[in-house]
């Protein structure tokens, strides 16, 4: 081969760095060529194109983004096998610590960003309308960049790995280590843009659903008849509006640091790297109840659902959401007591951290109530639910350990850290996230997952977390630090960590019984014929199963709180059912392209400021400017189903009253 | 102009009422009011950010140019003036509007332009100059924070300025309607906003830049 060709292959493609590298490559290309064949052999360009690239429908993005958050899925825990795997025994060398540095960079952010976001904003987007009797969310045009700028920063994201090197300073990639001078590469670059990407994105989700709520529920839905999936999506994009500006702030200035030659974070010239610890957590923390609080939200409505009783405590649950999301701001320094900010600074954020659990307890007690003498169904999302709670309660008390101050000093950045907050992301978010999609899948796609096999699915994984994780407290205790890439055989650490590496491989089977449960239900899951598989008590569930792309032929009037259900119990279910007579021509927004294109213009421009490409970079944010004006211009961007065709679908669905 | 619709996609926020202002008659316009709103509250955040960022480097000079040293109280007083005055105009062009009067609407945004590019000019002035005498963001994490801080509202500014005349434009070709009205409602809140933004610039870089 030319020998400039081989220079490219060594400085981007890195095919020095071993069979990983070329695994992925050829990973990459068979899949790209599969996607390729199929969508030409079955003529599906038009229909993808069409039904889903071009779409503004939020059932479709949110389905988009389901499909996209079990993809991160898959590659965070591939990511997080891996890790374990050279963990397993002492002095591995499974994989080098250059590669170790990159993989735990790459298994964090992906989790939190580009996993628990995408999963979050799935279930809003599937709900959220349904719930409060909507068309489609405040600015659909708005909802459909939103994703798209999530979609090109995670490809941006996952292409460091096979085209000039992933990120390696971590999740929270804390300078000076950050700086160029300290992580020379591309790598890092990545990581900063295409957080920066995905950030706007999220930002502008958080606007988008707090005007949806705000403005567009259902005549008669007062605040206090919300069901609470709502209030907790309320409570989520009120943590988003305040905190990610932070995130903005903190990485856009360490691009500058490393793009354009600023010191803000640098140890020479006055910079002060504790600025960017400070403005990461004052985002980071909130972070987290921002994907917990829907996932409360998930609970809520499934225990009411299969305990058939109203939720216990209906009040104190939107109390205890609006609580959360406002603590959740003053907590953040908590994540580096050791800075040495002081007695009062510690004091201060040890006791916001303390008193945050206490809204949470509140709903916990509320969940449990609620089962009370109800008649409990074993479902799958039930099954979730439970499994949350002691799982929750072990990771909020080992926080209140971790939360008192002077202690911490013990514990900071140990194993006993890492085992608490996977128990609480993955007990707290994961728990929920599952739980909401076996919960309202059906109502995507008109059929349920298959019990058996989600069982199966079920027990693989929460044992294999506590087999994973318990040993990590006990780890940490040892002494074993967080990030370290192998250990010495004579630490007394070898058992424990080769227990915690088979939970990791218990998980993993899990996660393959619910793949396999995905494609067996396609053919063989039990179909929802009714709209209302579960005995559901809010609005989506008065809907058919998946939901016409208008949801409402007529917009229901609400008069209580479980609105559904209540019509149920007093047999006026045909109430909601919509009259010819009624029907008037449904306002909605047109399909477009431009979000498509946008994100991709922000992926060009993320691509070439990775690569300090100023030309490439300025010309991708030149289209992002175009689009910007072309929909400054635009005002054909709505039109109206006609009565018949409205009345047609209805008919068809047996649904005319 | 295409027929105002009854409602919006959710259809039931409210009826269209001529006892508001023109630009919050039409739901489907209003809404996007309430959105805009949220957005500011994410954009102030923003620039608290980086208020914050300077304050905590700004004594950060590193041996070079220090707050007293470049800062030039005729330019950054005459920048005022114009972003002040053009936040008033902007005013009055959202008071044309409502009255229905497209012609001075459209020479107050005419102004207000000219008064925001005659900002953005004594900017860029002082700007170029404090890099001709070495002041560069290179210099040290004081100055990188200045010229971040005050370069991200000086960005701003000029996005408000492409969008008002494309606003300009807008209303000149289609006259005043409900969707054109909130248009120009909602940049001139923007404009507004910034306006507010500089005048916490101005007292916490410039005036406590020179003397404290």
């Amino acid at each position: 081969m030319p020998s400039g060709f081989m220079q490219f292959a060594d400085k981007y493609l890195m095919w020095k760095e071993g069979p990983m590298i070329w695994g992925s490559d050829v990973a990459i290309l068979l899949v790209s060529i599969g996607i390729v064949f199929v969508l030409t052999y079955f003529h599906k360009w038009k229909w993808l194109w069409r039904e889903w690239i071009t779409t503004v429908d939020h059932k479709k993005i949110g389905i988009m983004y389901l499909i996209c958050a079990l993809l991160m899925l898959f590659r965070g825990g591939a990511d997080a096998e891996l890790l374990r795997t050279q963990l397993a025994i002492p002095n591995n060398h499974f994989l080098s610590a250059e590669h170790y540095d990159q993989i735990f960079t790459t298994h964090g952010t992906i989790m939190i960003l580009f996993m628990a976001m995408p999963f979050i904003f799935a279930l809003f987007n599937i709900v959220v309308p349904l719930q409060i009797g909507a068309r489609d969310v405040a600015f659909p045009y708005l909802n459909a960049i939103s994703f798209w700028l999530f979609f090109f920063a995670a490809m941006l994201f996952n292409l460091s790995f096979v085209f000039g090197g992933s990120p390696d300073a971590s999740w929270v990639s804390y300078p000076p280590l950050s700086e160029l001078g300290f992580d020379p590469g591309p790598g890092e670059n990545y990581y900063l843009l295409a957080l920066q990407i995905t950030g706007i994105g999220s930002i502008a989700t958080g606007i988008n659903f707090l005007a949806t709520i705000f403005k567009m529920r259902a005549p008669g839905m007062k605040l206090m008849h919300m069901p609470l999936f709502t209030w907790s999506t309320v409570a989520a994009c009120v943590v988003i509006i305040f905190a990610f500006p932070a995130l903005a702030i903190a990485i856009a200035l360490l691009t500058l640091d490393r793009i354009f030659g600023t010191h803000f974070f640098t140890i020479l010239h006055g910079g002060n790297p504790m600025m960017f610890v400070n403005l990461f957590w004052v985002w980071g923390h909130p972070e987290v109840y921002i994907v917990v609080l829907p996932a409360f939200g998930v609970y809520s409505e499934v225990v009411a659902t299969f305990a058939r009783k109203r939720i216990f405590g209906y009040s104190s649950m939107v109390a205890s959401l609006m609580l959360i999301s406002v603590i959740s701001y003053f907590v953040w320094a908590h994540h580096f007591f050791t800075m040495g900010a002081g007695a009062d600074v510690n004091t201060f954020f040890a006791v916001a951290s303390m008193l945050v659990g206490i809204p949470t307890g509140v709903k916990v007690f509320n969940w449990l109530f609620t089962m009370y003498r109800g008649r409990i169904r074993m479902t799958l999302p039930m099954l979730w639910t439970i499994a949350f709670v002691p799982c929750f309660a072990i990771g909020g008390a080992t926080g209140i350990m971790l939360a008192a101050a002077p202690a911490d000093y013990q514990y900071h950045n140990s194993y006993f850290l890492i085992a608490h907050f996977h128990q609480v992301l993955i007990g707290g978010v994961v728990f929920g996230m599952l739980a909401g999609m076996y919960y309202w899948w059906p109502k995507m796609f008109g059929f349920k997952l298959d019990e058996r096999l989600g069982r199966w699915a079920f027990w693989f994984f929460n044992i294999g977390f506590y087999v994973c994780f318990m040993p990590q407290y006990a780890l940490g205790f040892m002494g074993m630090q967080r990030r370290m890439y192998t250990y010495p055989a004579d630490m007394g650490w070898n058992t424990l960590n080769l227990i915690s590496t088979i939970g990791a491989y218990i998980m993993a089977i899990g996660f393959v019984f619910i793949v396999i449960q995905v494609l067996y239900s396609v053919k063989y899951g039990e179909r929802d014929l009714t709209g209302d598989p579960w005995d559901g008590r809010t609005l989506e569930w008065s809907l058919p199963s998946p939901a016409p792309h208008y949801n409402f032929a007529v917009i229901p009037t609400v008069t209580s709180r479980d609105v559904w259900w209540e019509l149920k119990e007093q047999g006026r279910t045909d109430e909601l059912k919509p009259k010819a007579e009624d029907i008037k021509p449904i306002h909605m927004p047109k399909n477009s392209a431009r979000p498509f294109f946008m994100g991709l213009a922000f992926f060009v421009a993320g691509f070439g400021f990775v690569f300090d490409s100023m030309w490439l970079g300025f010309l991708g944010l030149a289209g992002v400017v175009a689009c910007l004006i072309a929909r400054a211009l635009e005002y054909n961007d709505d039109y109206h189903i006609p009565v018949h065709e409205v009345v047609e679908t209805e008919a068809t669905l047996g649904r005319l009253g | 102009m295409m027929a105002m619709p009854d409602a919006i996609y959710g259809g039931h926020s409210g009826v269209t009422s001529s006892d508001k202002p023109l630009e919050y008659r039409d739901p489907n316009q209003s809404v996007k009011i309430l959105g805009f709103w949220l957005f500011l509250a994410t954009d102030m955040l923003l620039f608290g950010c980086l208020f914050a960022t300077y304050l905590v480097v700004r004594t950060h000079t590193d041996g070079g140019p220090t707050a007293r040293s470049i800062f030039d109280i005729p330019g950054f007083t005459l920048e005022t003036f114009f972003l002040l005055t053009s936040s008033f105009t902007g005013g009055l062009s959202t008071l044309a509007m409502r009255n229905g009067n497209k012609k001075a609407l459209v020479s107050w945004f005419a102004v207000t332009i000219a008064l925001g590019l005659a900002f953005i000019g004594l900017e860029v002035h002082e700007f170029i100059g404090d890099v001709a005498s070495g002041a560069t963001w290179e210099r040290s994490a004081f100055l990188s924070a200045f010229f971040t801080l005050v370069g991200t509202h000086g960005s701003h500014v000029t996005v408000g300025l492409v969008w008002m005349f494309l606003t300009l434009l807008q209303v000149a070709k289609r006259g005043i309607t409900p969707i054109t009205a909130r248009k120009v409602f909602v940049v001139n809140l923007y404009w507004h906003f910034l306006d507010v933004v500089w005048v916490f610039i101005f007292t916490v870089v410039y005036l406590s830049g020179r003397v404290m």
